[in-house]
This record gives structure tokens, C-alpha cells and sequence, in this order.
């Protein structure tokens, strides 16, 4: 999880699909909550894309709005108190924030599915796997309960949980976690649904069962030509299955990149300051960087550039002008394909 | 499973002995039943003896209940005073009292389970509020005064049921006193339902249930009521008890001959073989509904296991 530096190439999984479009297009999307002490602005102007076979990780802290743009899109948002005023979300071209409830219904869980953090709170306590397995073929494609079943065990033979047949009854609460983030797997991918979008996937367990199931997440992703949205606070796991990043901070994107450019240059301070904070065998025996300071209130985030407040490099400008995402490019002014930050200064970082 | 069974029969043998021996020591050390027999005259001396000999009355309280329980459990509840044994007034009242409680059973869990799933999904709006409103008008209102209004709309101003009840108590009779019986349950219930179902609605298991794409209703009735519908199962198991031994005032309302009419009966005659024969009754069916309703736990959530 420590190796970061890593050599070989992105090679592209990316695969274009026939006119171009991408499966999941988010174009300027704002959420806001309603609450008492006021409104929260969680979600700011998110723009970001996904084609089929691609994994986007939308990296953050908490309250940085990645887990609510997700929501967003799968239409599980708790509205009230959350409310879309602007923005668009295209699956394949079609805006889906302008669907009726039964076309988007049709839509989750059959061609976007989605993976929770916790799958003990997740999964309904009372009824047992199988069932819950089974409920989406019975639902999407009216199979019997019989046949469900048969599925059933087939998804949990696919996601490898052992003795699948037997096990097939049992309730939530009898599996272990990473068993049960199985099972959480198993239900999205039921369907071979066009795009998976995983929050935070692997929080809950513990390192070497997070990898078993990041490896078995990429794995059945390739075989289907999934698009996948993988959002976490997690840089290590980053690196190992993502095609692109985008860095959020305080509901906007701040940097997006191909994975290896930004782990080799970052093009923002909130993302070096990211890198810089992971443990690293080489600065053994160091003190380990830490970004001062908090993640900001969301009721009240600081005028200009919202990360100014904790930025090592803040000058008056950042304080009075909302940086946008720049395109980001070599010091010789050729582009960098997929790179932008927004910093005023991004060339210092970038380059400096 | 069958070992938990047994251990909970085996517990319900104290509980059941006291409760009894209780109820035996209040009605048996208040006043002298053999006085109460003769009413306002007094007895004779030498026959008050004989009586009280022929009743064990003139042994220590506790041999007399161990003679009572000894009796009881060879089917012999003893006899009222106008000599008509108990075991034949339970026979004509219980099956009274059983359709009575029937009605407002499945009135309250009917009624009370969908405002409650209703009301609980449409939180803080109008319908919401009004439940909660009424619940709590219904809940405030003493069975003696909503009975009686009920009874005098229903069966003497519009003429729509039967103001009192025949002997026989079919259940079309039944309609209208089991729901004034089971009114306050029902705003019990309704209330409990609706916690329960707002609660819940928030669960992280109803969140992966939208997104699984499931039509509404099945979210609502496979995923949220089930989990909804448990605490609500503890208050229903508990209320067919209380309904059951708890149905004096209405039964008095309505004239209906069932367990509460006896009771009052024996209580206001200090009939005391009625009153401790339908009592011991009573605890019974309220052991065996509280054994139910833990068993009906494990039917209804899998996490609780019994060994």
C-alpha cells in the first residue's frame, strides 16, 4: 500500500463507446441541504465523466461532497433536505435529473448499481442473502423464487464466497465483513449493470481483507467492461485500480488527473498535501506531514478559494477569487491531457 | 429452540404461583366470604362454623391455597356461591371475552398498523400531524365515556348496532364494543407503528433497497415493515392480556355476559372462588402470550437466537 511510485504506465482500459458519449457525464452539478442552522452547500459545480471499462476515484475528506455527488446520481439523496437547484446528469446523453421516478428506478440497480461502506448496515438484517441476492432478478427480470435462488448462489460462487450453496440462507450478521462486502459486491454486480459506483468499498475492513476485495472489485470490473466510480479518503487504493482521479474539496473538484500524473506532480496544494501525508518506507523515522487545520464548515466556506485557510501557499488572492479548474499544461505550454487544477497557482506547484 | 421453551415454562411456574397466591391472599384476607353469604343477615353461629369447616376457611391462609391450586389443577375451580361452579360460568364467559378481544385485536393491528406505516412515511406532513393529533385525543378519552358516546351514537341515535348485547354475543354484536375495547390499543399502536416505520426509514438497509431499484411498495412492505412491525409485536402480544382480563368497564357497558361481567360479578358479591378461578385464568393467558410473543421475535428477526 506504501508504493506509489509506480513506473509502468497507465495502460488505457478506456475503451470509446461507438458515438463517443460517455456512459455517465456529471455537468455542473450543486446540492445543497436545508437545515436548521442554515444551508449547507455540499456539492459546488461537479463536473466529471465516466466511460465503460474506466475507474474514476473521487478522492476527499469527509464532507467534501464526493459521497453526496454519488448519491446525486443514484438518486437516493434524502430530498428534503437535500435539493438539486442546477446541474445536469447524463447516463449515456440522457439527463436523468429530468426522468420520471419509475425511468430511474429502471435505471438503479440495473444499469447503475451501487456499493456501501458499511454492508452490515447496508444489508437488511431480517432477510437472509440469498433472498436479498435473489430479489433483483425477481424484481428486474421476473424470475421465480427458484431460479433466483439458483443466481444467487451462482453471484456468491462468482464473488468467492466458499461453500456459496449452504450458505445461501444465512442472514447478514452470520458472515464476516469482508464476506459480507462480498455479498455487497455480488448485488451490484447481479445485473452487469454499465457503471458501479463504490463508496468508500473498503473502510470497514481491515488492510488485508481491503485488498482481496479492491482486487476482486477490479478484476470482475474488467471481465464486465464496467464503468466505475470508486470514491474513498484512501490514496493507497487508490493507485492500484483507478484510471483517473478527481480531488474534491468543499463540494468542488480542486484537481483531476490520470492516476500516475498526480501521484508522480501534483497540480494543487490540497492534493500534494495529500501525498505528502502518506506513510512512506523511504521517510522512515520522520515526522509525518499532516494538512493543518480542518476540513471547513460547509454552512460558512471561506470566501475566495475554500482551501486557502489550511494552504501553505496562500497569497491575498486566494482569500477574494474563486480559483477555476485551469487547464493544466507543460511548462513548454503543451497540454497534459485530462490534467486541471484549480489553484492560481498551479504552475508554481506543478512545476516549481 | 425446545430448550429455551422449557426453560421459559419452567420460569412462568414461580411467576405463576405468586401472581396466584397473591390475588388468593387479597380477595381471601379482605372480609369474611361466609358473612358475605348471608348477606345482610347474620349467620348462625353453629352453621358459619360448618360452612367454614366445609370450606377449608378455618385452616392457615397458605394450606388453603395449596388445597385451591390442588383443586384447580384437577380441573375443579370450586363453586360460586349460588352453587353454579366456576369451571361452567369460565365456559360461558371466556369464549365471550376470546370473540371480543378477537375484534379489537385485529381492529387495532389493521387499523393501527397502516396510519402508523402511513403516517410514519409521510412524516410532518398533514396526515402525520392529524394522527398524532387524534391518537392523543383517543388515548386521553377513558374507555367509560368514549364507550358510552360510541354506544349512544352507534346504537341509539343513528341505529346502526345493537346498544347492548344478546347472551350469545355473536361477533356482528361484537363490532362496536371490541372497537371502543381496542381504541386506546389502537392509538398504542398507531404511534408505535409510526415511530418504528420513521425510524427506520432511514436505515442505511432502505437506502440499498432504493438503490437496488425496487418498486416502492416493496421497499415498504419487505424491507421496512418487516423490521418496523417488531417492537409493535411486543405491545399487540401483551395487549391480548390486557384485553382480555381488562374488558370490565366495556363489558359492563354493552352488557356483555364475558370475563370482565364475571369478574365484576364475583367482586361485587366477594364471590371468591369466580374472581380467583378467572384470574388464575387470566395470568395464564397472559404467560403464554408473552412466551408467544419472544418466540414470535425469533420468527421475525433472525439476529435473536434462543439456546
Amino acid at each position: 500500500m506504501t508504493t506509489i511510485e509506480k513506473t509502468t504506465s497507465a495502460t488505457s482500459r478506456v475503451e470509446e463507446s461507438d458515438d463517443g458519449t460517455p456512459l455517465l457525464e456529471v455537468r455542473d452539478l450543486h446540492v445543497e441541504f436545508h437545515t436548521r442552522e442554515g444551508l449547507a452547500k455540499a456539492v459546488n459545480g461537479v463536473n466529471y465523466s465516466v466511460r465503460a471499462g474506466e475507474t474514476l476515484a473521487v478522492l476527499g475528506e469527509s464532507g467534501s461532497g464526493k459521497s453526496v455527488t454519488a448519491q446525486a446520481i443514484m438518486g437516493i439523496l434524502d430530498m428534503p433536505p437535500g435539493k438539486i437547484p442546477q446541474g445536469q446528469i447524463l447516463y449515456r446523453g440522457e439527463d436523468m435529473l429530468t426522468m420520471s421516478n419509475e425511468e430511474r428506478r429502471k435505471i438503479r440497480g440495473r444499469k447503475i448499481a451501487m456499493i456501501f461502506q458499511d454492508a452490515l448496515s447496508a444489508l437488511n438484517p431480517v432477510l437472509s442473502v440469498g433472498y436479498q441476492l435473489g430479489e433483483m432478478f425477481r424484481v428486474h427480470q421476473g424470475l421465480s423464487k427458484k431460479e433466483a435462488k439458483a443466481k444467487a448462489i451462482e453471484l456468491m460462487d462468482r464473488v468467492r464466497i466458499p461453500a456459496a450453496k449452504e450458505r445461501v440462507g444465512d442472514y447478514p450478521h452470520q458472515f464476516s465483513g469482508g464476506m459480507r462486502q462480498r455479498i455487497m459486491i455480488a448485488m451490484a454486480l447481479a445485473l452487469e449493470p454499465d457503471l458501479i459506483i463504490a463508496d468508500e468499498p473498503t473502510t470497514a475492513l481491515d488492510v488485508t481483507v481491503q485488498a482481496q476485495v479492491m482486487d476482486l472489485l477490479a478484476e470482475l470490473q474488467r471481465e464486465y467492461n464496467m464503468g466505475l466510480i470508486l470514491i474513498t479518503h484512501d490514496l493507497g487504493v487508490v493507485a492500484d485500480v483507478a484510471d483517473k482521479i478527481a480531488v474534491m474539496y468543499a463540494g468542488r473538484i480542486v484537481e483531476t488527473a490520470p492516476v500516475h500524473e498526480l501521484y508522480k506532480r501534483p497540480a494543487h496544494p490540497y492534493a500534494r498535501g495529500l501525498l505528502e501525508s502518506i506513510p512512506r518506507l523511504d521517510r522512515k523515522g520522520q515526522e509525518l506531514y499532516a494538512i493543518k487545520g480542518l476540513p471547513p464548515n460547509l454552512l460558512k466556506v471561506p470566501s475566495g478559494c475554500a482551501f486557502n485557510p489550511r494552504c501553505p501557499k496562500a497569497e491575498d488572492i486566494c482569500s477574494t477569487e474563486i480559483p477555476v479548474l485551469h487547464q493544466v499544461t507543460e511548462q513548454d505550454g503543451t497540454e497534459l491531457p485530462g490534467r486541471g487544477s484549480a489553484c492560481h497557482f498551479w504552475k508554481e506547484t506543478l512545476h516549481g | 429452540m425446545g430448550r429455551y421453551v422449557l426453560r421459559r415454562v419452567l420460569q412462568m411456574v414461580p411467576v405463576f404461583i405468586g401472581s396466584t397466591f397473591l390475588i388468593f391472599f387479597m380477595v381471601y384476607a379482605l372480609g369474611d366470604p361466609v358473612a358475605a353469604l348471608f348477606g345482610d343477615k347474620a349467620p348462625d353461629p353453629a352453621t358459619a362454623a360448618r360452612i367454614r369447616e366445609d370450606l377449608y376457611l378455618d385452616e392457615p391462609l397458605w394450606s388453603q391455597y395449596v388445597h385451591y391450586m390442588g383443586q384447580v389443577f384437577s380441573g375443579d375451580f370450586g363453586t360460586a356461591f349460588n352453587g353454579q361452579p366456576v369451571t361452567e360460568l369460565m365456559a360461558g364467559a371466556f369464549p365471550v371475552t376470546l370473540r371480543l378481544t378477537v375484534v379489537a385485536v385485529v381492529f387495532e393491528m389493521a387499523l393501527g398498523v397502516t396510519l402508523g406505516v402511513l403516517s410514519g412515511l409521510r412524516r410532518g406532513r398533514g396526515l402525520d400531524t392529524s394522527v398524532l393529533l387524534l391518537t392523543l385525543v383517543v388515548v386521553s378519552i377513558p374507555t367509560f365515556v368514549s364507550g358510552t358516546v360510541l354506544q349512544y351514537l352507534f346504537g341509539v341515535e343513528w341505529g346502526l348496532a345493537r346498544p347492548s348485547v344478546s347472551p350469545e354475543a355473536p361477533f356482528a354484536q361484537l363490532l362496536l364494543p371490541g372497537v371502543v375495547l381496542g381504541l386506546v390499543s389502537l392509538a398504542y399502536t398507531t404511534r408505535l407503528t409510526r415511530t418504528s416505520v420513521v425510524e427506520n426509514a432511514r436505515a442505511d438497509y432502505v437506502r440499498t433497497a432504493v438503490a437496488k431499484g425496487l418498486p416502492r411498495h416493496r421497499i415498504v412492505t419487505r424491507h421496512l415493515l418487516r423490521n418496523s412491525l417488531i417492537p409493535v409485536v411486543t405491545f399487540l402480544g401483551t395487549d391480548i392480556g390486557a384485553l382480555m382480563g381488562g374488558a370490565i368497564v366495556t363489558e359492563r357497558i354493552f352488557n356483555i355476559h364475558g370475563v370482565g361481567y364475571q369478574l365484576y360479578q364475583g367482586i361485587l358479591r366477594q364471590n371468591s372462588p369466580t374472581v380467583v378461578g378467572f384470574v388464575t385464568i387470566l395470568v395464564i393467558v397472559f404467560l403464554v402470550a408473552n412466551l408467544l410473543v419472544d418466540l414470535l421475535y425469533a420468527v421475525l428477526d433472525p439476529r435473536i437466537r434462543y439456546a
